[in-house]
């Protein structure tokens, strides 16, 4: 069984953590994923920089320019990771767009991601119908798991669709938006977490995009399996740098 | 003899077409729909309801009206004596440049707008480079009464403040794209972008034919009047309808689309694309990206763009502001890939003074994005009986600033 797959089967709500590798300086991407473990940190998407990143909002933008500024690039990330299986056990998660992929080659990135030991993809600009027609059977075959997004205008036909061929978890996109913290969650938000509840799907879902605080954690992980926060962990580490982890997570929960 | 009517046969053949867009959104290996989730509804909406809204009576009749009456179509083809013969060959130019709002974007915004009321959209949203796309959005807005944000790079509002001028007297709201490089590719992020945060009220009117499918098809067939037009043109002033070559600048390539569109399955006619090579192909700054892109992904679109190894879309490099932009249409990485067309590509010099040359050969100042396809005499010699259509696509009062400087006028 794959890690992630693991980590969902435990009793308890999970915090997985977003942060951008390469930020804020290029070589702090060890000692970020050591940290978020050792504080209690259930999981982890390392993102991988793009010059483009449409899905994102201005906080994780201006940290994925900065960390190109600094020199990371996909061989370098593979690079910093090729030993984090002798230190690390937690689930790790490589969150890209789809373009530095290709150019790795898809086959290629997912054989290098086995061979690390990353467990999972997520790739927002590589639509599930894409996927599921051209990629799934190479990321099958290198025990990668995909993660979807839905959000509240998917359609419960689509999230069936989706529910049905993730063998991980449902990410569910809290608000339409782009990456980027709230403050706190309205009666919108609570309404969908409840819609998705009652569907009853197979896959747990981890609600990303808006959370920041212990606040948001708690509402989204009323029904949902578990949270993602990134861009609030992001302004943290431009704050107070990368030695102050254990501050922000104690924060949540 | 065949036993299938003739009309029939010809919608299987039309059917058949190879060089337009599939059922799938794909020009060959490219195109498709690269989207975040957050956008599958609106784009889905749209994909499945684009073709059904185009082909409704009462929208083609107020597309028609308003091209005619509006815009000021058809626009001229017209034959360029002096330019003939000078290079022996007949040369026809097709006047885009007479268009209202002073290039052919405005054929593609009358379309997107009429195409967002259907839609029930009151909310409109474009980004913009050097602003032509920008103003031909506005416009529109203005003589649709609806509310209009234009995206468009910080260095682009400084290098291009007419046509932010303009864009607000026509009512719009004009934000600077501050993040990336701060250019027309950034200011398509954030159009993208806002677009995810507003799901429901708003259109976008992309600029060109790029972008998630089935944008490139949409845009393709609201320029393609520009082709529908020459046809008949031609059939007037030559007797047959179509030319032995014809010739637009690619930057996005929504002119050429339009240019090209009702000739890419005869193959008697040849295509010739026109790219911005800058200061010169291999000087790295350069918008050719035909010769320096690589297929990958660049909004939403499987298409060939300019990127490091790594995968980072780069920056590209022309004098003129419409061409430098760092992808190229999927319809267009189509004809370079399948060789149904051929690229060629124009330096800022070579395209500088053909531009010239036209003002001086004909009286017409054209845009510089025009001045590249124009300069395609430079390179290529045609026969004396050859007809050769140049899509002149704007008009140059945008770009007097760039030919005071370059000519120290």
């Amino acid at each position: 069984m794959n890690r992630i797959q693991q980590k969902l089967q435990e009793d308890k709500k999970l915090l997985s953590i977003y942060f951008t590798a390469g930020y804020p300086s290029i070589n702090d991407t060890l000692q970020i994923i050591k940290d978020l473990e050792k504080n209690g940190v259930d999981m982890i998407e390392i993102g991988l920089p793009f010059s483009d990143p449409l899905a994102d909002g201005p906080t994780i933008q201006a940290s994925s320019t900065q960390a190109l500024k600094n020199g990371m690039t996909t061989e370098l990330l593979f690079e910093q990771l090729k030993d984090i299986r002798k230190t690390v056990s937690i689930p790790l998660i490589i969150m890209g767009y789809f373009n530095p992929m290709m150019q790795y080659g898809v086959e290629a990135f997912c054989a290098k991601c086995a061979e690390i030991g990353i467990d999972g993809l997520i790739i927002p600009d590589l639509p599930v119908d894409e996927y599921h027609q051209h990629y799934q059977t190479i990321f099958d075959q290198y025990g990668l798991i995909n993660t979807f997004l839905i959000t509240p205008q998917t359609s419960e036909k689509r999230i069936r669709f989706i529910d049905n061929i993730s063998n991980g978890f449902i990410y569910m996109v809290s608000s339409a938006s782009t990456t980027g913290a709230k403050s706190t969650f309205g009666s919108t938000q609570a309404s969908y977490f409840e819609r998705i509840a009652a569907m009853q799907l197979k896959a747990p879902q981890i609600v990303g995009f808006g959370i920041s605080n212990a606040a948001t954690f708690e509402q989204a992980t009323t029904t949902a399996k578990g949270a993602i926060i990134g861009s609030a962990f992001i302004k943290h580490l431009s704050n107070y740098g990368i030695n102050a982890i254990g501050e922000f997570i104690q924060t949540i929960r | 003899m065949s036993i299938i009517p003739h009309n029939i046969a010809n919608i299987i053949v039309k059917e058949m077409k190879s060089y337009h867009v599939d059922e799938n959104g794909y020009y060959g290996d490219f195109g498709g729909a690269y989207i975040p989730e957050m956008l599958y509804p609106n784009v889905e909406e749209l994909r499945t309801q684009y073709l059904e809204i185009m082909n409704e009576p009462s929208f083609k009749e107020e597309f028609e009206q308003l091209l005619k009456d509006y815009v000021g179509r058809p626009t001229p083809l017209y034959y360029a004596k002096r330019l003939s013969e000078k290079y022996n060959t007949k040369v026809y130019l097709k006047r885009e440049d007479l268009n209202h709002t002073g290039a052919h974007k405005v054929n593609n915004t009358i379309g997107q707008i009429l195409m967002a009321k259907k839609l029930g959209k009151n909310r409109i949203i474009a980004e913009t480079g050097a602003g032509q796309h920008g103003v031909a959005t506005a416009t529109v807005c203005a003589l649709m009464g609806l509310e209009c944000i234009v995206y468009m790079g910080e260095i682009d509002i400084k290098r291009q403040a007419p046509n932010v001028a303009r864009m607000k007297m026509l009512g719009a709201t004009v934000v600077p794209a501050t993040s990336g490089s701060k250019t027309l590719k950034d200011a398509t992020n954030e159009a993208i972008r806002d677009w995810i945060n507003n799901p429901i009220d708003t259109h976008y009117i992309i600029g060109s034919v790029v972008g998630p499918h089935p944008y490139p098809d949409m845009v393709a067939r609201f320029q393609s009047i520009i082709s529908e037009e020459i046809k008949w043109q031609l059939q007037q002033k030559e007797g047959r309808e179509n030319p032995d070559y014809v010739i637009a600048c690619v930057g996005g390539g929504s002119n050429a689309a339009g240019a090209f569109y009702h000739y890419l399955d005869q193959p008697n006619v040849n295509i010739i694309a026109v790219e911005a090579a800058g200061k010169g192909i291999d000087t790295g700054e350069s918008a050719a990206t035909s010769a320096l892109g690589k297929e990958g992904i660049i909004h939403g679109s499987k298409t060939l763009l300019m990127q490091t190894p790594d995968g980072q879309i780069t920056e590209p490099y022309s004098i003129s502001a419409g061409l430098d932009y760092p992808g190229v249409g999927p319809m267009h990485a189509h004809l370079f890939k399948s060789g149904r067309a051929e690229f060629v590509s124009i330096t800022d010099a070579d395209a500088m003074s053909a531009g010239l040359e036209l003002c001086k050969q004909e009286g017409i100042i054209p845009a510089i994005e025009s001045s590249h396809a124009l300069a395609i005499f430079d390179k290529k010699q045609f026969n004396p009986d050859d007809i050769v259509v140049i899509n002149l696509s704007g008009r140059g009062d945008k770009d007097l600033n760039t030919y005071i400087d370059y000519f120290n006028l």
